[in-house]
């Protein structure tokens, strides 16, 4: 017996009659997190952890049906009895455990395995099925940790104070991280963000995250010329008419791309930081080992390359996602 | 190694031009004159014997550790180079595979490693003593190296052993910062460049002393390349067509022909030396009277013939180190001059087109017509009389063997570079035909991890086999559409997979693609039968299906009216 199918609009649970992170409107959703690959508007109602709340609602609209629930608290949807755990990716993200009859499926969502000041650690869950992510599936991709990446960071900002230093990266979950990570090293020196990034930072703020004080540029006067000051900014305002406004910045990426020097230089920044919300290559074996199941399906970015490892070397029965059915 | 290190590692993260001269202008100044002169060397691309191949460094790692075959294929296609690969792999590899590593041969490298060697030690010590090694102690020497090295220097250890060591540094970059950082005329540094190098102490001192004496002339340093732009009408309508020089747009190599009192030198648009491929040119320029600089054509064109032979007689002598007698009476060449740089070691480059002309025209009728005979051509042109000509003028062109024809202003001086404005090019219109994408692979350096080396293809109508149509391949592309098309068609091609084969995968036949070429032939070494010349794609046809594209039929057609229209002259 499968717990869970594959559908056009993604993933469903048939005991639960509901969808894991639906790529179109459904009657009941269940979401991992709020990045919006994962999080789509227009479901009936929606099933989240508590502490994602806040984000949730400023991306899929204040008035959406939502029943949030804290980690590890088990609930019953129809046949199937459901439970969120932490993954570590962001903050309020979740795995999501489903048991059916006497089966166990956990799919993992976006997770990590690195510790990040900003949420919540990956919580083991064994299971017997396993739906795991493969975004940086490969054995090249290895982390360092993000107070090493932070101090890198750091110097590299405090070594031009002729100019300002605008560091790129995803406006929801990275840029907190930054913030929580340059905060753990000692930062107290305030760091401007982009529009896009402070919004979401309330909610980390909210929650109570530690972080470096921050302010939008917005609330700067214009004709500051911000010379010698961070700015966290997201990947679509790099070569904006936004930018426009920072003379001769110097620029960097955080991103675990960054790790290959070709997709670093096709971007055109001039530093790369080494960082991802995801987990690398031993990150997710670990994952797979440590949850005990027998059957994995791997999905996002390598997911035959993950999958023929898992089989060859582990003896597991792996496949790629799309071959569930 | 650490000076040398640091300038790769800050020459990679700066984009602008000005600061990467600055950097190695900088380093230069400072570094060691030994070691200066292997980074200068190792900058340039200077092409070094392959101290030990990708493929052979990859076969230690893989044999110490038990990574299998397909994974590292996988690594390397996603990473796009292969030294980085390794780079990337081994942190994650090394407690696998553990200490061990004892012999003592290999404990004197790792200790010498130990107390910062200087950059020299590395390039002529170190490096070919471990590419000099027998198989096994090759192994536990890189291994134990590569234990014993810091991670960020992995990459440029794997770089600098397997030879290809290029960082995205031109070398007229290079050129400009020994300038800047040594206070010396550019034109003097290449012409220094052309002694045969050693990066030694003593060849970076020569490099880079003082300008002595005053230098009579250029010796055999070439004089920038002035370049023409694809001609928009519009924009010189409104002038009078009698200000126009037009001449054909012949398809060889350019090329700028040298005569001094020490001999001739012939260099290609690139800047390289071409005398050993074109000999019989290089015994023509005796012929030119002494400090003379021509610029024209080379290209297949024999003596009683009345037009030049297709670009690929002349592919067949470029990039022969030596050209056998065989190859000459084949494939002879001749030299189509259109401009003239220089007169009896005068300069002439400011001087109008008109003059110039007129001046080469003087210079072609003293040559000696027993030495010089036909291999030296002059292009035929003529002053433009109504814009309404342009195009039967080119339309004959095209008939004589020619790409096209050149616009030149008659008052044009000779720039250098691409400066819009003066010459303009007009060639022929492509051929096109619209195939269909079947396999895709990645790219290398900043196209790695993105499908952006295409494989097209047309459909054959009937086979012996089957009466189905087959797709069969036709020409391969890299170029013609823009960054937001290339992630559009990355996302495609990985949704789209049918197959993997290593690094290249079978795509569903369902895009069409429109591609252009500038010429088609017959040949035997493709499958379906046809070569064709600079492919690439025109645009992306969203609005066709698959079975809407081109036949094999159609290619065939257009190459038999290439053959008639040549042939029936």
């Amino acid at each position: 017996m499968n717990v869970l199918e594959r559908t056009d609009s993604g993933l469903y649970c048939r005991a639960a009659d509901a969808w894991i992170d639906p790529s179109r409107p459904v009657s009941r959703a269940l979401i991992t997190h709020a990045h919006a690959d994962h999080a789509r508007p227009g479901c009936g109602e929606y099933w989240a952890v508590d502490i994602s709340e806040g984000v949730l609602r400023q991306r899929l609209g204040r008035d959406i049906t939502l029943h949030s629930m804290p980690y590890r608290q088990e609930f019953w949807l129809n046949q199937a009895c459901l439970s969120f755990h932490s993954a570590g990716h962001v903050l309020g993200s979740a795995q999501i455990r489903l048991m059916v009859e006497d089966q166990v499926w956990v799919v993992t969502g976006d997770y990590k395995r690195c510790p990040d000041p900003s949420c919540e650690p990956f919580e083991v869950v064994p299971c017997d099925v396993l739906i795991t992510e493969a975004t940086f599936g490969l054995p090249i991709y290895a982390w360092d940790t993000g107070k090493r990446v932070a101090t890198e960071i750091r110097d590299w900002w405090h070594a031009d104070r002729e100019r300002p230093s605008l560091l790129f990266c995803y406006s929801f979950g990275k840029a907190q991280r930054l913030l929580a990570e340059l905060n753990a090293i000692g930062v107290e020196e305030e760091v401007l963000l982009h529009g896009a990034v402070e919004t979401v930072t309330r909610h980390y703020r909210e929650a109570g995250v530690a972080m470096t004080a921050s302010r939008p540029v917005s609330e700067l006067p214009r004709k500051d010329s911000l010379v010698g000051r961070l700015v966290l900014a997201p990947p679509s305002a790099h070569r904006s008419a936004w930018m426009r406004r920072f003379r001769s910045p110097q620029t960097a990426f955080a991103s675990g791309w960054m790790a290959v020097r070709g997709a670093r230089r096709r971007r055109g920044y001039e530093r790369g930081f080494i960082l991802s919300d995801h987990a690398d290559w031993q990150g997710l074996i670990r994952t797979v080992l440590e949850s005990g199941a027998e059957r994995v399906y791997v999905t996002h970015g390598q997911s035959d390359v993950m999958a023929r490892f898992l089989r060859e070397r582990h003896g597991l029965d792996a496949k790629p996602l799309d071959q569930l059915n | 190694m650490d000076a040398f290190a640091a300038l790769i590692e800050e020459l990679d993260q700066s984009t602008g031009t000005k600061r990467k001269i600055d950097l190695i202008a900088g380093h230069l100044q400072q570094a060691d004159a030994h070691d200066a002169a292997w980074t200068v060397l190792l900058l340039m691309g200077e092409r070094r014997k392959r101290l030990i191949t990708g493929r052979r460094l990859r076969e230690i790692l893989q044999q110490a550790s038990a990574m299998p075959d397909w994974l590292f294929d996988d690594c390397q296609s996603h990473v796009g180079d292969s030294a980085e690969t390794l780079s990337l792999l081994w942190p994650q590899l090394k407690s696998d595979i553990g200490g061990g590593i004892h012999n003592p041969g290999v404990t004197i490298w790792i200790n010498q490693l130990g107390h910062s060697p200087p950059m020299h030690w590395w390039m002529e010590q170190l490096l070919p003593a471990v590419a000099a090694m027998e198989a096994e102690e090759q192994s536990s020497t890189v291994l134990a190296i590569w234990e014993s090295l810091p991670n960020d220097r992995l990459f440029l250890f794997n770089k600098l052993l397997t030879g290809g060591f290029r960082i995205g540094v031109a070398r007229g970059l290079v050129v400009k910062a020994i300038a800047t950082g040594f206070n010396l005329e550019e034109a003097l540094v290449l012409e220094r460049l052309m002694a045969p190098a050693d990066a030694s102490e003593h060849w970076f001192r020569a490099l880079t002393a003082a300008a002595s004496e005053e230098r009579g002339n250029r010796g055999p340093v070439p004089y920038p390349f002035f370049l023409a732009s694809p001609l928009k009408p519009e924009t010189i309508e409104d002038t009078a067509p009698s200000e126009w020089w037009v001449e054909h747009k012949w398809d060889g190599i350019r090329g700028q022909l040298i005569q001094r009192e020490s001999g001739a030198y012939l260099w290609s648009r690139g800047e390289e030396l071409i005398n050993e491929q074109f000999p019989e040119l290089i015994e023509m320029a005796s012929a030119i009277p002494a400090d003379t600089v021509l610029d024209g054509e080379v290209i297949c064109w024999a003596e009683s013939e009345q037009q030049p032979r297709p670009f690929s007689d002349l592919q067949r002598r470029l990039g022969r180190k030596n050209v056998g007698r065989k190859l000459r009476l084949e494939c002879p060449v001749s030299f189509v001059a259109y401009d003239l740089l220089e007169r009896n070691g005068q300069d002439l480059r400011s001087a109008p087109l008109q003059q110039r002309l007129e001046q080469l025209s003087a210079v072609q009728q003293r040559m000696d017509v027993n030495t010089a005979g036909w291999r030296c051509r002059l292009s035929s042109g003529q002053q433009l009389e109504h814009w309404d000509q342009l195009n039967r003028l080119r339309q004959e062109a095209v008939e004589q063997g020619a790409e096209g024809v050149m616009l030149k202003h008659l008052q044009s001086p000779y720039l250098s570079g691409r400066k819009r404005g003066h010459w303009w090019k007009h060639k022929r219109d492509p051929m096109t035909l619209d195939a269909v994408l079947i396999y895709a692979q990645a790219g290398r350096g900043r196209r790695a991890n993105l499908f952006t080396d295409y494989t097209f293809a047309l459909w054959e109508k009937q086979t012996e086999s089957t009466s189905n149509p087959q797709l069969v391949t036709f020409a391969k592309a890299y170029s013609g559409l823009n960054d937001a098309e290339i992630l559009e068609l990355d996302r495609w091609i990985r949704s789209h997979t049918r197959e993997r084969f290593g690094p290249t995968r079978s795509v569903e036949p369902e895009l069409v693609f429109e591609i252009g070429f500038e010429g088609i032939q017959a040949s035997k070494r493709h499958k379906c039968g046809l070569a064709v010349r600079f492919p690439r794609i025109l645009r992306w046809r969203s609005d066709r299906t698959a079975d809407s594209a081109n036949t094999i039929e159609d290619a065939r057609t257009l190459c038999d009216q290439v053959v008639k229209r040549t042939s029936s002259l």
